[in-house]
């Protein structure tokens, strides 16, 4: 969702980057920029004003103007501002006597009912801990329903549903049920609600007072515009916010509206969403977000995401042979399958350093997934020796294969071009031991 | 005693309202110079109108009416006049043709915009036209949409046509068509998943459903309508591009626009793209539906009336 604003703070650095030293006029253009910048990205104008006030507080005089390169010091003040204006607590009151209650508000549409399903999810299967969910919106239709479908899908409990009942009655009834059944943690998710509505509002104030919540997140969508600040302001003051909870960065909105929220609550974003499926969430981290929104990649997110995904007994047995060099291509599709796991060459170029521009090619090329799947594809059509044994396969056998995975011989000569690489370097690996790679730094394995 | 006092002061509230506002506006009067010019493109700035189309109606202003003697509440009115000069050419309303038999109707848009409520809404108002309607509940990923589609469809008195979580839209949407077809339906309104604009495959899935429903009937759908929330920021540019690249768009729904979002967006959208707005969203029950009106969406854009 950043590479927007990314790409056009590019646009200005780079300009900088290609003069040698930086006047204050230069300072004064660049931050210009980057507030269409940030206007473009919807960050609200009274924030954009503090902001640019912020950097230009300390880009204006001597430490861009001695700097070496004047582009790269501008880009380090806009980054540390923006971490500061973003940073805060992203932990969850989870580890209170239990049940911990949290609290979901926020507008119609938001994405709250997901994010209460997938937030139970993580709660339930990162901490270890016993999660009900409850759902209070008794409004739109069917709403109760998909908390329920959500639930189950999540593997966490849900309480039942009593047709005609208050929603201040099931938060009652929820809070009973998590004490008297010994849970750790009860998710209340509400009905959407605008901020002016104000018996709704006193509604949802009325289940704070009687749930005494240890957190109250709010649910927005990251593609919110100006009115971002006007919500989040409104929900902090009438029901009191703990933290907020940024929906559908997955999108490509420039997000602005979470450097507004975070401004004007400050109340710290605690999680993203960042799909539709339920493990599709991550945890917020200030330097993180600002270092993709200039440009500096997202490799916490990788690696975070890589260590969920990739089965730890597999990632042994796989480490286990390649010490004795034996990496097969049955080894290979498996790591291709964890690849469209960690959400296809997409989702881990996105994370990767300086990559955004790529990124939009190949979304635009569609090379990503199909490409996985056909290779995956090809080692499926092989024989179990051959898998085991790759110089088995001759002209006859790659015709075969070819024909059985709806592919062509060079795709499959390429394919195992590909796989002699790898297991080329995982040789390589084998010897140097764990050691010999952190010595040598990540960089000695792509070197050719 | 206070009874008599307190009437006159009520009665006169209105009046002296707009007294002192008339008073304020002729203190308030001064030449029209670069910092008000900054000030007016703030405004319009934070009601989503983007930097973009911001500048042009400042620039606009600038050219009429710089240097000389203007009140805030005129420069208003003149953007609220210029706003609805973009807006006039789009607003326009869904007109169901029955003779097609049935008016297809494409419901597409962004997860949480409002989609299968504004659903809902339109097969109520049809139903009270006369018209003969059928929805097809195409959201079949997300959990108990279908249900939700068809808890409005008992509302309306309209059927449903549903299939299992999970099935294929694109399937589920022919075999509505078919049987729209057979049972001589006037208007039928295909719900579909929400979906983020830069997922290829989703926008490719959009286009595989509108290829399959061509195939019962070439000239569908009569209506392929982007539903919009009205907080939405400048990423809206994006949906309308690309939601209109995977299908024929007709038209644009703007929902939730009873909170504190003007949607100002639309007009840079206008501005853009010049695609019709057929409904605005005011509220949640179903005569909430309302047609589009250029003026008056300019003029509350500005804060007037």
């Amino acid at each position: 969702m950043f590479d927007g604003l990314t790409n056009r703070l590019g646009q200005v650095f780079d300009r900088l980057k290609r003069r040698g030293a930086l006047t204050e006029a230069d300072v004064t253009a660049a931050l210009r920029e980057v507030r269409v910048a940030l206007l473009e990205a919807d960050v609200a104008l009274p924030v954009v004003k503090t902001f640019i006030d912020g950097v230009r507080e300390k880009a204006v005089g001597q430490e861009v103007l001695r700097s070496v390169t004047p582009g790269q010091m501008v880009v380090k003040l806009v980054h540390d501002h923006l971490v500061e204006i973003l940073g805060g607590d992203a932990q969850l009151a989870t580890g209170v006597t239990p049940p911990a209650v949290f609290l979901m508000v926020g507008l119609q549409g938001s994405g709250k009912t997901t994010t209460t399903a997938k937030l139970a999810r993580r709660i339930a299967r990162r901490e270890r801990k016993k999660v009900l969910v409850a759902s209070l919106d008794v409004y739109r239709p069917a709403a109760m329903e998909q908390l329920h479908q959500l639930a189950k899908q999540a593997e966490v409990s849900a309480t039942p549903i009593v047709a005609g009942e208050k929603p201040l009655a099931i938060a009652a009834r929820a809070l009973e049920q998590a004490r008297l059944e010994g849970f750790d943690v009860l998710l209340l998710d509400t009905a959407g609600r605008l901020t002016i509505d104000d018996e709704l509002m006193a509604e949802v104030a009325a289940v704070r007072d009687l749930a005494k919540p240890h957190e109250t997140l709010l649910v927005a969508d990251a593609m919110t515009g100006q009115d971002a600040v006007t919500t989040a302001k409104n929900f902090n003051e009438k029901v009191g916010l703990t933290g907020i909870v940024l929906t559908r960065v997955d999108g490509d909105a420039r997000g602005g509206a979470a450097l507004s929220m975070r401004q004007v609550t400050g109340k710290p974003i605690k999680i993203l969403g960042v799909g539709e499926k339920l493990d599709q969430i991550e945890e917020f981290d200030a330097s993180r977000v600002a270092g993709r929104i200039l440009g500096m990649g997202d490799v916490v997110g990788l690696v975070e995401r890589a260590a969920e995904v990739i089965d730890k007994e597999e990632a042994e047995k796989l480490a286990a042979k390649m010490q004795k060099g034996g990496f097969d291509l049955d080894d290979m599709a498996n790591q291709l399958r964890q690849v469209r796991k960690m959400g296809g060459l997409g989702g881990i170029m996105g994370m990767l350093p300086g990559v955004a521009k790529i990124k939009d090619q190949l979304a635009g090329a569609k090379v990503d997934e199909n490409m996985i799947k056909r290779q995956e594809a090809i080692i499926m059509s092989m024989t179990p020796r051959e898998r085991k044994d790759a110089k088995l396969l001759n002209a006859s056998r790659k015709r075969r294969i070819a024909a059985g995975s709806g592919t062509t011989v060079p795709d499959i000569n390429r394919l195992i071009k590909q796989y002699m690489e790898m297991s080329r370097v995982m040789k390589q690996m084998g010897k140097l031991g764990q050691k010999g790679i952190m010595r040598q730094g990540l960089g000695s394995l792509f070197r050719r | 005693m206070t009874g008599w006092f307190q009437r006159l002061k009520t009665g006169l509230g209105k009046t002296a309202i707009r007294l002192t506002q008339g008073i304020a506006a002729l203190v308030t009067k001064r030449k029209l110079d670069q910092p008000m010019l900054d000030e007016l493109e703030e405004t319009l700035i934070q009601a989503d109108l983007g930097v973009a189309t911001s500048g042009k109606l400042i620039e606009r202003l600038k050219r009429e009416r710089f240097d000389k003697e203007v009140s805030s509440e005129e420069v208003r009115e003149a953007f609220a006049a210029a706003a609805a000069e973009i807006l006039a050419p789009v607003a326009s309303k869904l007109a169901p043709d029955p003779r097609r038999k049935p008016h297809v109707v494409l419901v597409v848009g962004v997860n949480g915009s409002g989609k299968t409520t504004t659903i809902g809404k339109l097969a109520h108002r049809w139903k009270a036209d006369g018209l003969k309607v059928m929805l097809a509940a195409g959201d079949t990923f997300r959990a108990a949409a279908v249900e939700q589609l068809q808890a409005w469809g008992q509302r309306a008195g309209v059927p449903v046509v549903a299939g299992a979580a999970g099935a294929d839209s694109a399937g589920l949407a022919f075999e509505a068509l078919e049987r729209a077809k057979r049972e001589g339906v006037d208007v039928l309104a295909i719900d579909t998943a929400g979906r983020l604009h830069n997922k290829a495959h989703l926008m490719e899935e959009l286009a595989k459903l509108v290829r399959v429903i061509r195939k019962l009937d070439p000239s569908a759908p009569h209506d392929a309508i982007l539903v919009l929330d009205a907080t939405v920021g400048q990423n809206a540019h994006n949906q309308v591009e690309v939601f209109s690249k995977a299908l024929p768009l007709t038209g644009l729904v703007v929902t939730k626009l009873d909170g504190t979002a003007k949607g100002g967006v639309l007009v840079a959208l206008a501005d853009a793209f010049r695609i019709p707005v057929v409904a605005i969203g005011v509220g949640e029950s179903a005569d909430d539906l309302r047609p589009f009106e250029a003026m008056a969406f300019a003029r509350s854009l500005m804060g007037l009336d």
